[in-house]
């Protein structure tokens, strides 16, 4: 594909292919890859695969956190969680969540990046106002959200006051909207990080080609959904990537909003592994490798065959 | 290109250097720091506003004029980050607090089990009979692990003006006088209880309510220690309050109102007038005060205890309540033991209860409460029989999010009496 030589030239990483001669060149170039990567290993090491491991041994047994680690009970925790049916919703909530953002997130993110690719007055200021949610805190975005949509908040307000007051409603309280309203939130706060992924990926598709396309006749749209869309796609697959690990790992502005409720309508895994693992670290920690497995499945599995040109596992590509 | 190199790895090796050298600077700093004294105490308490929070700043100075040579570093930390992040982590690493604070029921009993708390029957024994029964809810096995220092029961907060208003003249004593109330309110247009079920526990409180009268005292002294849910009443409790809710008494969208966050919560709500009432602990007063338009106690506010439900078997002179207390650490220094002593003793007491944050645990101080709301609580204290921990402290940590997450679903329509009982039974089981 010739996409590739357009973004490619400055990746090649630069010593390999020379051959050290010497020994002490060797030395010095194992020392400097220790004392550059040294201090981040030993903290990913500490605060990352040490807790993951931790998490795992605990998760077999059940514990209070009070107390030595003494009563070993093999899967219990697992069966435990996996069989408690507010879970198995949490679980469900998530994959929705990821679902719905994959499908309506991203057309939507592709049509407003292509929108504002175009030249014309006041992009910047569209780019910038579309980013700024994401910018924002989640706690206090969330905390905005929670205000405006209770029963007596701005939303309702404002829908009696423009003459749909039948339509106001305890929109985070009502258990068979509350998880669509949730996403509606979400929507807002990270469709910008999306558009500006799409812009990004847009610089890289050559002006040539729609240029040549519009030569050959072809309309606007026909150029964007032949061209332009087809060359994004390395893009859409990272953000598709970003998207689903974002989804299922979802905590903070349902803690914000509903803390998983009502009835359990916004819970996901997160937030029940907070919640049910109070006062039982051991039970929580078993939650947290599920989760913390699902998330791993997924992303081996897209990497593995979505992903896979873009990653280089084809020769020819580059890096991410 | 080499000199480059060098001088990068040189750069690199000096910012490693310096975060080493930072790393260790901090843990140094941390072992001198009681340097001005002989003894450092630590204390954590909970209370991160004023009057409390200075009051315990004074107390502490006070104690180190006393004592010279011992220092205390007191810090109050929001209340439930310390509960149950930065206690469980303290004890659980072994470099804990001195004092701190220590929750009834369940929690003393898991931190005493584990071996975190100091055996305070002995050296301080004087304090405790001085203390009477508020202790017990402290005692694990017998033994005193912590001192209380503030008591309540639970009942409704209420306002005055709006009761008035709806033209009721004597407040509800039993649940059809309650649901008449209720009747009178809504015709006012006003919500007539706000609850805070978003929080869970706010609603959870409701059933535990309902169990106190569905349940003898004798299923409730016997069923709790023994987690033996299988008598009748844990059901009723549950059916009891399915009709209650049925009369539909709670503000609308109240799944998702938090308790105490916001305008929009159901101590919002009561501070701002827009709803009558609140099920709520002996600690509303501030709250509510803490939401209203001028940020303080409305003088509409009064407060009466839980109602009694007619044909159950429950003692309508059990009330249900909880508080707060200090313990000691296994390894802290005597002087912590001292500590916990002074802030027990009677004057400090009486000045807890001049500062209205809460109805002080020793007996001889509630002649200092100032405020008629928390006067009226410690009446109905003295005139308890029998007070019952929160279920869900008197349970255990781990009972909370199971039963108070059964009753909401009850509350919304989507669970059964038979359901809550049932998420009690597999939490024990999990035990």
């Amino acid at each position: 594909m010739s996409t590739i030589t357009q973004a490619g030239p400055a990746v090649t990483a630069g010593p390999a292919p020379e051959t050290p001669a010497r020994p002490r060149r060797d030395t010095r170039k194992w020392l400097e890859i220790a004392l550059l990567a040294g201090p981040a290993l030993v903290v990913f090491v500490g605060f990352v695969i040490l807790p993951v491991i931790l998490a795992a041994v605990y998760s077999f047994y059940n514990w209070n956190g009070l107390t030595a680690l003494e009563r070993f009970i093999g899967f219990d925790n697992y069966i435990r969680a996996l069989s408690d049916p507010v879970f198995l919703k949490a679980i469900g909530n998530n994959a929705t969540i990821a679902i719905a953002s994959i499908l309506i997130q991203g057309p939507l993110a592709i049509l407003v990046a292509l929108f504002l690719n175009r030249k014309m007055r006041g992009r910047t200021f569209v780019r910038a106002a579309i980013f700024v949610p994401y910018v924002l805190a989640e706690v206090i975005a969330g905390l905005s959200w929670k205000l405006l949509l209770s029963p007596r908040g701005g939303v309702n307000a404002v829908l009696e006051n423009i003459g749909l007051g039948d339509l106001a409603q305890p929109w985070l309280a009502n258990p068979d909207i509350a998880l669509w309203v949730m996403f509606g939130i979400l929507t807002w706060k990270y469709v910008g990080f999306a558009i500006l992924l799409m812009l990004a990926g847009l610089q890289g598709v050559p002006q040539e080609l729609s240029e040549a396309a519009s030569i050959d006749g072809a309309s606007w749209w026909q150029t964007q959904w032949n061209i332009t869309i087809p060359l994004l796609g390395p893009t859409i697959r990272i953000w598709v990537f970003l998207s689903i690990i974002g989804s299922l790992q979802l905590f903070d502005m349902v803690w914000v909003t509903t803390k998983g409720g009502p009835i359990g309508a916004t819970n996901t895994m997160a937030v029940y592994m907070i919640q049910y693992g109070q006062g039982q670290p051991g039970f929580g920690s078993a939650v947290a490798v599920i989760l913390f497995l699902i998330s791993l499945v997924i992303a081996l599995v897209y990497q593995r065959y979505a992903m896979r040109r873009d990653l280089g596992t084809d020769k020819k590509n580059e890096g991410r | 290109m080499n000199r480059t190199r060098i001088t990068r790895v040189g750069a690199i090796a000096a910012a490693t250097a310096l975060t080493i050298g930072g790393l260790t600077a901090c843990t140094a700093g941390d072992n001198t720091g009681g340097g001005d004294g002989d003894v450092t105490i630590t204390w954590w308490h909970n209370a991160t506003a004023d009057p409390q929070k200075s009051m315990w700043e004074d107390v502490a100075a006070e104690f180190e004029d006393a004592h010279p040579g011992v220092k205390v570093e007191v810090t109050g930390y929001q209340n439930e980050d310390l509960q149950r992040t930065l206690i469980p982590n303290a004890l659980a690493s072994g470099d804990a607090p001195d004092v701190f604070m220590v929750w009834p029921g369940g929690e003393v009993r898991s931190q005493a089990e584990a071996g975190h708390l100091k055996d305070l029957t002995d050296v301080l024994s004087d304090t405790i009979s001085e203390y009477g029964a508020t202790v017990k809810p402290w005692q694990v096995d017998g033994k005193q692990y912590a001192i209380p220092y503030t008591f309540g029961i639970e009942g409704f907060w209420y306002n005055k003006d709006l009761f008035a208003e709806a033209g009721i003249t004597d407040v509800p004593k039993t649940l059809p006088e309650l649901e008449a109330a209720n009747k009178k309110l809504k015709a006012i247009g006003t919500s007539p209880i706000a609850v805070g079920a978003g929080d869970l526990w706010p609603a959870g409180h409701w059933w535990y309510n309902f169990a106190l009268a569905a349940c003898s005292t004798e299923t409730l002294q016997k069923a709790i220690p023994a987690l033996d849910f299988s008598d009748p009443c844990w059901v009723e409790a549950g059916e009891l309050l399915q009709d209650f809710v049925a009369t539909e008494p709670f503000q609308p969208g109240f799944l998702a109102s938090s308790g105490q966050q916001g305008a929009d919560s159901s101590a919002g709500l009561v501070a701002n007038g827009n709803a009558a009432m609140e099920l709520m602990g002996a600690w509303n007063a501030g709250q509510i005060g803490s939401l209203a338009p001028d940020a303080t106690v409305p003088e509409f506010l009064s407060w009466f205890p839980f109602v009694s439900v007619p044909g159950t078997a429950g003692d309508p002179t059990i009330t249900m309540g909880g508080g707060d207390g200090f313990g000691v650490y296994k390894d802290a220094p005597d002087e912590a033991v001292e500590l916990l002593k002074y802030i027990a003793s009677e004057d400090v007491q009486k000045r807890f209860a001049a500062t209205g944050a809460g109805i002080p645990a020793h007996p001889g101080a509630n002649s200092s409460i100032t405020d008629p709301s928390l006067k009226l609580i410690a009446e109905g204290l003295a005139e308890s029989s029998y007070v019952q921990l929160w279920l869900d402290s008197d349970l255990g940590p781990t009972f909370g999010n199971p039963l108070n997450q059964a009753i909401v679903n009850l509350m919304a329509g989507s669970g059964t009496p038979e359901d809550i009982v049932k998420a009690l039974e597999d939490t024990a089981a999990a035990l």
